[in-house]
């Protein structure tokens, strides 16, 4: 078993096209981690720094991971982690 | 180019005109690939705000689902401006997030006249297009 994490469109030119890669670690910062051995460059899209980035959502199963631990909330076999583009903007 | 139906047209300009002073958002949904704007998802902007929408992102995690589900995509990504011109704003180009999709603009600064407009975002780069409404 693994964590499944589902690319969206915009993110597939890291993943050769896939909608959905595999992968493992405790927390969602080492899934990041090991997902990037495979697939360089996916991780700083994602993460700034120490943060998620404000362009990205990125959620655990049914929760968006910014209200459960962010880049420290737990992960296991059998997860799904989804990522989306944040839809926003306005005039300011 | 943009080709709309008319009725879908007038949907995301009600909405603008509704929410106004706050910025309005919303979604239409068409076949994967067919770029056919067909079904009309008005959003929520969890920002409820006269410069800034977002939309809420357990909202946008359901809708995006079902979706993908149904073998739609984000044909149509709308929101409005209600003090500026109908025109990407620096922040509309960085969230753009979506290469498939067109991002129609309206704006409601005119108590008369709304303004629609459509645009392409690649990285970072802004494209208008024409905008056909079928009768």
């Amino acid at each position: 078993m693994a964590i499944e994490v589902r690319i969206p469109t915009i993110l597939r030119t890291y993943t050769g096209g896939a909608k959905a890669v595999e992968g493992s670690g405790a927390t969602l910062d080492e899934l990041l981690n090991n997902l990037d051995a495979a697939h360089g460059g996916l991780r700083d899209r994602l993460v700034d720094g120490e943060k998620l980035r404000r362009f990205v959502n990125v959620y655990l199963n049914d929760e968006d991971v910014r209200f459960l631990g962010g880049l420290e909330t737990p992960v296991k076999d059998g997860d799904t982690v989804t990522v989306l583009p944040a839809v926003a903007g306005g005039a300011r | 180019m943009l080709t709309i139906s008319r009725a879908l047209y007038e949907k995301i300009t009600e909405h603008a005109r509704r929410d106004h002073p706050d910025e309005a958002c919303g979604v239409i949904a068409g076949p994967a690939g067919s770029d056919s704007p067909v079904r009309y998802i008005p959003m929520l902007n969890a920002a409820r705000s006269p410069t800034f929408y977002e939309f809420d992102s357990h909202e946008l995690l359901r809708v995006w689902r079902e979706m993908d589900d149904n073998d739609e995509e984000a044909v149509v990504i709308y929101h409005s401006h209600t003090a500026t011109e109908a025109y990407p704003s620096r922040t509309d180009i960085s969230y753009a997030g979506e290469p498939q999709a067109h991002y129609v603009l309206v704006s409601t600064r005119d108590e008369t006249e709304t303004e629609f407009r459509s645009y392409r975002i690649l990285d970072g780069v802004v494209t208008e297009e024409p905008v056909a409404i079928k009768e």
